[in-house]
């Protein structure tokens, strides 16, 4: 269904890098509201990662469990540069401290790469799933490299403002996400157009063969995974500077497991994917997080939605849409389609008023048995409330399972439609 | 043949001194020593089960050998890795086909002679900017007949179309030594000729090797035919000598004359 190659948009290149700068400039200005700016350094940190984690996973086939070895261990090593440039010991603007960290994911990118690219595949994911437990192990055992409990912390403000620069506010701090962004987005793209990028692609494909064309593939996979860690390490170099702190969570497996659940919702199958997963991914834990204390049950069932429905991520299912649209086929399946949506919001909200009582009634109800939903005060103690959710999630899950076979068939007529078009056209 | 062990000689593309190879218990190459000189199409064949792929096998390094030595332009290759034996000029096809099914037929070419011209595992150059790469994929698609299927993902073409790619995979990177694993399996006639018509094409000035099922391809191709019983060659001719060669007979054929297997 799709073609997975990294083909730029030859004519619009410049328009799409330069509309991507422009974005990265004036979203601070459209979202200027309360925590938004520091959502959005979230997120740019979190594309930098997610973009460096597809490198393995999307272009090279490789599963890993540990890449928060390679941010996170990049972040200790940049928090302590920051103290030590603090403390006087060394000259290192903090605009630079994303680079430490990239130099320290190259250097544990050769370390731990070593071992784990020798093989592929499922012994690959076991053995970063060893190394990641071995890190995190590490950061218990020396307490004066990972800080224990409490972490490392630092003052990103350090010496006297370079051009009224400082680093103390917020918005100059996304500004050098947004910089080092810019620069790691480029240089990723780049990647996937040189011979390592494509021969990886091919290692993925089909690793015997590209032996037999000359390639070692233990040296090409090592070769992208500390390619990949430099990335990682620049992330976590700007997470550093972003929280001012680093703990052993951010060495942990919990940590590496969010960034493939982010990179798969995104989809690995594009380059841009990642970004939009880091985008969704950073929605569903932080914000998220502040309405409800479900939020990993969500996070949990919507990538098993995306898993089991759309395994090309969300960027496969804008693209596809985009085809659609093109083609101007939109309007024979959006009857179909907004019936499909409005069912799925329907059961949708059933579920969630039942899994938000349910959290109520067993985490909170010491406190009163009343919650607030939908600004609407609900007893989750009585019969009321339960029912309206059982009825909205019965009648939206009969008219899903009614709608669905029509949208089904308009969708596939479509597509099998706009395949054939394609295929008169060359 | 002991005599030329100890001398390389010049001709000789592919030395085989007593090689054998054990699975377990089960010896499946029982001593085998054979010359393939250089610029000559030699088939291999014999019954199912003889160890044709396993020699095939061993001489491109997928496995080691257990025993004997493998000469490639008269330097030891037995015991190097695959990909060091590619970069010696030899290059082999699979049986199953064996491709890489997500890229497009140009990217497949494309991957197949990025090492042959030096770019090696280079994250400095840009891919489009490589003109000799370029040129070189696109002579190849032109040479396996595939200009119009350039864009089309490997996975997607018909067999005969892959087993093509497959043989252009195999050529693009410039091996003086070609070795390939039935070419010809699962295809219709007129597709087996075309098959035969290219890999002729495409192998001029080389060394071939191939294993090969379908006799009226062996005995249109090869200078000389190699027989394969039980992991032993039981004869090695020229394809006129093998018809008429008795213990051939006895052994593959059935005391038939080669027709079509």
């Amino acid at each position: 269904m799709n073609r997975l190659t990294y083909k730029p948009l030859d004519l619009g290149r410049w328009i799409v890098w330069g509309g991507y700068a422009v974005l990265l400039i004036v979203a601070p200005l459209v979202f200027n509201k309360g925590a938004s700016l520091s959502l959005l350094s979230q997120i740019g940190t979190i594309m930098i990662v997610c973009l460096s984690y597809n490198m393995l996973l999307g272009q090279g086939g490789m599963l890993s469990f540990g890449h928060a070895v390679y941010t996170g261990l990049g972040a200790f090593i940049a928090i302590h540069a920051m103290n030590l440039a603090a403390q006087g010991t060394v000259w290192l603007p903090v605009t630079l401290v994303p680079l430490v960290g990239g130099l320290a994911g190259i250097f544990f990118g050769i370390v731990f790469g070593y071992v784990t690219t020798k093989k592929s595949g499922t012994t690959f994911a076991m053995i970063t799933l060893g190394i990641v437990e071995l890190v995190f192990a590490c950061s218990l055992m020396f307490p004066e490299f990972f800080g224990g409990e409490g972490g490392i912390s630092t003052n990103r403000v350090i010496g006297k403002p370079v051009f009224g620069i400082s680093y103390g506010p917020q918005i100059q701090v996304y500004y050098l996400i947004a910089f080092w962004l810019f620069v790691s987005t480029v240089a990723m793209y780049a990647f996937t157009q040189t011979p390592l990028g494509r021969i990886i692609n091919a290692v993925r494909d089909n690793p015997e063969r590209a032996e037999f064309v000359g390639y070692d593939t233990h040296k090409v996979r090592y070769l992208t995974l500390i390619l990949s860690a430099f990335f990682a390490g620049i992330a976590g170099g700007l997470g550093a500077i972003n929280f001012e702190i680093v703990t052993a969570e951010n060495v942990s497996a919990v940590r590496s497991g969010a960034f493939l659940l982010f990179t798969f919702i995104g989809g690995v199958g594009f380059f841009f994917g990642p970004m939009l997963g880091a985008i969704a991914g950073i929605f569903l834990t932080v914000m998220l997080s502040d309405y409800t204390k479900a939020w990993q049950l969500y996070v949990g069932v919507f990538f098993i939605v995306i898993v089991m429905y759309a395994p090309g991520g969300l960027a496969s299912l804008i693209l596809l849409h985009l085809r659609v649209a093109k083609h101007a086929m939109y309007r024979r399946i959006w009857p179909a389609l907004w019936r499909v949506v409005a069912a799925t919001a329907l059961a949708l909200a059933g579920a969630v008023i039942a899994i938000e009582m349910l959290y109520h009634l067993t985490l909170e109800s010491a406190n009163g048995t009343e919650m607030r939903l939908f600004g609407m005060q609900v007893d989750t103690a009585r019969a009321p409330g339960w029912m309206a959710a059982a009825l909205l999630f019965a009648i939206g899950a009969a008219w899903f399972r009614q709608a669905r076979p029509a949208f089904a068939a308009a969708w596939n007529r479509v597509n099998a439609d706009i395949e054939d078009a394609m295929r008169r056209q060359a | 043949m002991t005599g030329h062990a100890e001398r390389a000689d010049m001709n000789i593309a592919i030395a085989l001194k007593d090689v054998r190879k054990s699975f377990g218990k089960s010896e499946i190459i029982r001593g085998c020593s054979l010359d393939i000189r250089k610029g000559e199409r030699m088939a291999l064949i014999g019954p199912n089960g003889a160890g044709k792929s396993t020699l095939f096998n061993l001489i491109s390094g997928r496995f080691p050998v257990s025993s004997g030595d493998i000469l490639l332009n008269g330097e030891s290759i037995a015991g190097l890795r695959p990909f060091e034996i590619n970069r010696r000029g030899l290059s082999r096809s699979f049986q199953i086909t064996n491709i890489f099914h997500r890229l497009s037929v140009y990217e497949n070419l494309r991957c197949a002679v990025l090492w042959s011209l030096g770019y090696k595992y280079s994250f400095w150059h840009r891919l489009s900017g490589l003109k000799d790469v370029h040129e070189r994929a696109e002579a190849v698609l032109e040479q396996i007949g595939m200009k119009r299927r350039r864009d089309v993902a490997a996975g997607l073409l018909t067999y005969a179309e892959q087993r093509a790619l497959e043989i252009g995979i195999t050529i693009a990177g410039g091996a003086d030594v070609i070795l390939l694993d039935e070419p010809t399996a699962g295809m219709s006639r007129s597709e087996s000729d075309a098959a035969v018509e290219l890999i002729r094409k495409v192998t001029a000035g080389k060394t071939l090797v191939m294993v090969e099922h379908d006799m009226s391809v062996v005995f249109g191709l090869a200078d000389r035919i190699a027989v394969l019983v039980y992991g032993e060659i039981a004869a090695c001719d020229a394809p006129a000598a093998i018809r008429a060669n008795a213990r051939v007979q006895e052994a593959y054929l059935g005391g038939h004359a080669p027709t079509e297997a």
